[in-house]
C-alpha cells in the first residue's frame, strides 16, 4: 500500500496544495527541509533525544485490566497522556520547531482549539527561545481560559479570533493569513495532520513515534500484535501517527473515531469522514463538512480538539482504500466513556481521547478482541466542563 | 484575444491603464448588484471582479472577509449570484473571483457553463496555483473562459514562468506578502515583481492588494498595466450604497480612481 504522498502531495486523490501563491515557496522550502532533515541521522537523533529527555518518551502501554474485565475485551492503552504538556501534540510541535530553527525562522505561529496544541507550541518556543503567536477562537479562549494562561505564562502571545464561527477553523484561517503576511521570517506549526502538503505527511512522520513505540511494546509484551487499533480523529494527527506503524500489518484493523456531537443525523457534529463529502478546506482536498454550495458548515462537539470540519488527507485515502474504517461517537457516549475510564483505571482521559474508548464500551467489538487504544491526552483541561456535565 | 485582454489593450491605445474593481456578490443585497455594476461602469471601471462569497476566505483581509460573511448571512449562494449577473447589463468584462471549493462542488463543467451563461469572461481562484489548476484550466479553455493566476513577490522565477504560461486574460501581481485589504505601502516589491513578469510575458499585468486611493493607483500605473481596487469599494458599498442613495458618490469615487490611470 502507498505510504507516502506522490510528487503533488496527494494520498490517492486526496491532499495537494490549495493555498495562495505567496505561500508556495515556503511550502517548497518546508518540504525540502523536512525531507533533508528526516534523512539525516543527526536530526533524528536530536529529535529522539528531546523526545526522551524533555517530553518523557517512550510513553508506556498499560493493560486496562478492569476495562477488559468489564467489557470482555482485551484492552491495552498507549499512554500519550503521560507526555510533557499532557498530549501527543508536543511530538509534532517539537519536530516542527526543530525544522523552523534549521530554516532560520525566528517567529512561530500556531492555531489551537482546545489549547493543547497552542500549549505544546508555546512550550517548544520557550525551549528554543522562539517568538510565539497563537491564534485561538474567541469562543475557545473562553472555554479554555486556563490554557490561554499557560501559553501566556510561557511567553506566547494569544490572539483571540473573532471572525467566522470564532472556533478552531477560524483560528486556522487567521494563522494562514498571518503566514501569508509574514512568511519570510515565520514558520506556521499546524497542529494536526491537515493543511497543504507537506503538512499531512510531515505531521504523520513526527507523530509516528506513537505507533512505532506502541507496536514494538505490544509485540514485546504479548508476543503478537493487537487485532484492532483505535484512535480518535479530529484533524487526525494522533490517529495517523498511531496507524502508520501498522500499515504493513493487514491483520491489524484500524478504527478512527470522529466526534458525533449530538448525533450525525442531527447535523450537530464534527464527523467529516462519517458524514461529509470531499472538498477543499485549509489547503487540502479531503473529506469535510460543507453544504451543496461548498460553504463550510458549523460543527459541534463537546471536545474542542475534535471540533473541526475537516480531516487530514491521508485519512480520506485510508477510508477510500478500506485500510482504515471510521465511525462517530456522540457527546453522551464519550462522556460516559470518560467517566468509566476514570472509574475503572484511575486515568482521566481528555474528552478527545474518551471518544476512542466508545467502541470498547458499546459492545460493537467481538468478545475477546485484542484492542490497543491510543489514549492521546489527559483530561485535566476538561475538568471545568466535566464539572458542569457530570453531576457527581 | 480574450475580452479581458482586449479591455487592457483598449486602455493602452487610449494612453491609459486599466482600472479593475472588485465587488462581493450579495453585499449589499444581490438585487442591488446590477445597479452597482452599472455605476462602476459609469465611473470608468475597465474590468470588474465579482467576488463569490466563501465561508473561509484565507487570502482575504478584514474588509472582504466581513463582506463575504455578510453576503453568506443573507443566504447568498454563488450560483444565485451568477444568475443575477446573467441579467445585469453592461459592456465591461467580468471575472469571478473566489475559492476553488465554490467551483468544485457544483462540478467544474457545470460551474463553467453557468459562468458562461452569466456572461463571465474568466476566473481568479485565490487558493489555486497553476499546478493545482489542471482540470479547471482544461475546462476553462474548452469553454473560452480565461484563467487568471496570482503572482507573488515570493514567487521564484520558475513559478513566474508557470504563472504566465498557464495564465490567460491578465496576470494578477500581488503587491505584497499579505492578504487583501487597505494599507499604506510603497509598492517597491510590486514594481520589482512586475518587471520580473514583464520580461516573461506579453499578457497585461495588473497589481492588486492594498490599493485604496487614487495616489496608489497612480503609483502602480507607472509600471503596471492596471490597478485592482477591492476593499475600498467593498467598504464603501457596505456603508454608503444604501439601496442606491450612494450611487453618485460611488460613480465619483470610481471616476477619481480611473483618472489616476491616465496621469502617467
Ligand atoms: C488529547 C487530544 N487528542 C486528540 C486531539 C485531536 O487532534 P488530532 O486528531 O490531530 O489528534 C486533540 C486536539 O486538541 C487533543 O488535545
Amino acid at each position: 500500500m502507498m505510504t507516502s504522498p506522490d510528487a503533488r502531495g496527494r494520498f490517492g486523490q486526496f491532499g495537494g496544495r490549495f493555498v495562495p501563491e505567496t505561500l508556495i515557496p515556503a511550502l517548497d522550502q518546508l518540504e525540502n527541509e523536512f525531507n533533508q532533515a528526516w534523512s539525516e541521522d543527526a536530526f533524528r537523533r536530536e529529535f529522539a533525544t528531546l523526545l526522551s529527555e524533555y517530553v518523557g518518551r517512550p510513553t508506556p502501554i498499560t493493560e486496562a485490566r478492569r476495562i477488559s474485565e468489564a467489557t470482555g475485551l482485551h484492552v491495552v492503552m498507549k499512554r500519550e497522556d503521560l507526555n510533557h504538556t499532557g498530549a501527543h501534540k508536543i511530538n509534532n510541535a517539537l519536530g516542527q520547531a526543530l525544522l523552523a530553527r534549521r530554516m532560520g525562522k525566528t517567529r512561530i505561529i500556531a492555531e489551537t482549539g482546545a489549547g493543547q496544541h497552542g500549549v505544546a507550541t508555546a512550550t517548544v518556543c520557550a525551549l528554543f527561545g522562539l517568538k510565539c503567536v497563537v491564534y485561538m477562537g474567541e469562543e475557545d479562549c473562553r472555554r479554555q481560559s486556563l490554557n490561554v494562561f499557560r501559553m501566556k505564562l510561557m511567553g506566547a502571545e494569544v490572539v483571540p479570533v473573532s471572525s467566522g464561527t470564532k472556533t478552531l477553523k477560524d483560528a486556522l484561517n487567521e494563522a494562514m493569513r498571518d503566514w501569508v503576511t509574514n512568511v519570510r521570517d515565520t514558520h506556521y506549526i499546524i497542529g494536526t495532520a491537515a493543511g497543504p502538503h507537506p503538512y499531512p505527511f510531515m505531521v504523520r512522520e513526527f507523530q509516528r513515534v506513537i505507533g512505532d513505540e506502541a507496536r514494538s511494546q505490544y509485540l514485546e509484551r504479548y508476543g503478537r500484535l493487537p487485532e484492532v487499533g483505535i484512535a480518535c480523529v479530529g484533524g487526525g494527527s494522533n490517529a495517523i501517527g498511531f496507524f502508520a506503524a501498522f500499515y504493513g500489518d493487514p491483520d491489524v484493523r484500524l478504527l478512527g473515531v470522529e466526534a458525533g456531537g449530538l448525533g450525525v443525523s442531527s447535523g450537530s457534529h464534527a464527523a467529516p469522514l462519517t458524514a461529509g463529502t470531499p472538498g477543499v478546506l485549509h489547503g487540502s482536498y479531503s473529506y469535510m463538512m460543507q453544504d451543496e454550495a461548498g460553504q463550510v458548515l458549523p460543527t459541534h462537539s463537546m471536545s474542542a480538539g475534535l471540533d473541526y470540519p475537516g480531516v487530514g488527507a491521508e485519512h480520506s485515502h485510508l477510508m477510500a482504500s478500506g485500510r482504515a474504517t471510521y465511525r462517530a461517537a456522540n457527546d453522551d457516549e464519550a462522556l460516559d466513556a470518560f467517566r468509566r475510564v476514570a472509574e475503572l483505571e484511575g486515568i482521566i482521559p481528555a474528552f478527545e481521547s474518551a471518544h476512542a474508548f466508545v467502541p470498547v464500551f458499546d459492545g460493537s467489538l467481538e468478545p475477546g478482541t485484542r484492542v490497543l487504544v491510543n489514549l492521546s491526552g489527559r483530561g485535566d483541561k476538561d475538568m471545568g466542563m466535566a464539572v458542569d456535565l457530570l453531576k457527581l | 484575444m480574450s475580452t479581458i485582454q482586449a479591455a487592457f489593450s483598449a486602455c493602452h491605445e487610449r494612453g491609459e491603464k486599466a482600472l479593475v474593481v472588485f465587488v462581493t456578490a450579495g453585499d449589499p443585497d444581490l438585487a442591488e448588484l446590477p445597479g452597482i455594476l452599472e455605476a462602476l461602469e459609469e465611473g470608468g471601471a475597465d474590468v470588474i471582479e465579482i467576488g463569490l462569497p466563501f465561508s473561509d476566505p484565507i487570502a482575504d483581509g478584514p474588509s472582504i472577509q466581513a463582506s463575504s460573511q455578510r453576503a453568506l448571512d443573507r443566504g447568498v449562494r454563488p450560483l444565485d449570484a451568477l444568475k443575477v449577473l446573467a441579467s445585469a447589463k453592461g459592456k465591461v468584462p467580468r471575472i469571478v473571483m473566489g475559492y476553488i471549493n465554490t467551483v468544485l462542488q457544483p462540478g467544474l463543467e457545470s460551474f463553467a457553463d453557468q459562468a458562461l451563461a452569466a456572461g463571465v469572461s474568466g476566473s481568479i481562484l485565490c487558493d489555486v496555483t497553476p499546478e493545482e489548476a489542471g482540470d479547471w484550466i482544461d475546462v476553462s479553455r474548452n469553454k473560452g473562459l480565461d484563467t487568471v493566476f496570482l503572482a507573488a513577490p515570493t514567487s521564484t522565477d520558475a513559478r513566474l514562468d508557470l504563472v504566465v504560461e498557464r495564465g490567460r486574460g491578465f496576470i494578477y501581481a500581488v503587491s505584497r506578502t499579505g492578504v487583501t485589504g487597505k494599507g499604506q505601502q510603497t509598492f517597491v516589491e510590486a514594481r520589482e515583481l512586475v518587471s520580473r513578469l514583464r520580461s516573461r510575458t506579453d499578457l497585461p499585468i495588473a497589481v492588486g492588494f492594498g490599493i485604496s486611493k487614487p495616489d496608489d493607483v497612480r503609483a502602480v500605473c507607472e509600471f503596471a498595466d492596471g490597478a485592482v481596487v477591492g476593499s475600498l469599494i467593498v467598504d464603501f458599498l457596505a456603508e454608503h450604497w444604501k439601496g442606491g442613495a450612494g450611487r453618485e458618490e460611488l460613480v465619483a469615487m470610481v471616476r477619481d480612481l480611473k483618472a489616476a490611470t491616465k496621469a502617467v
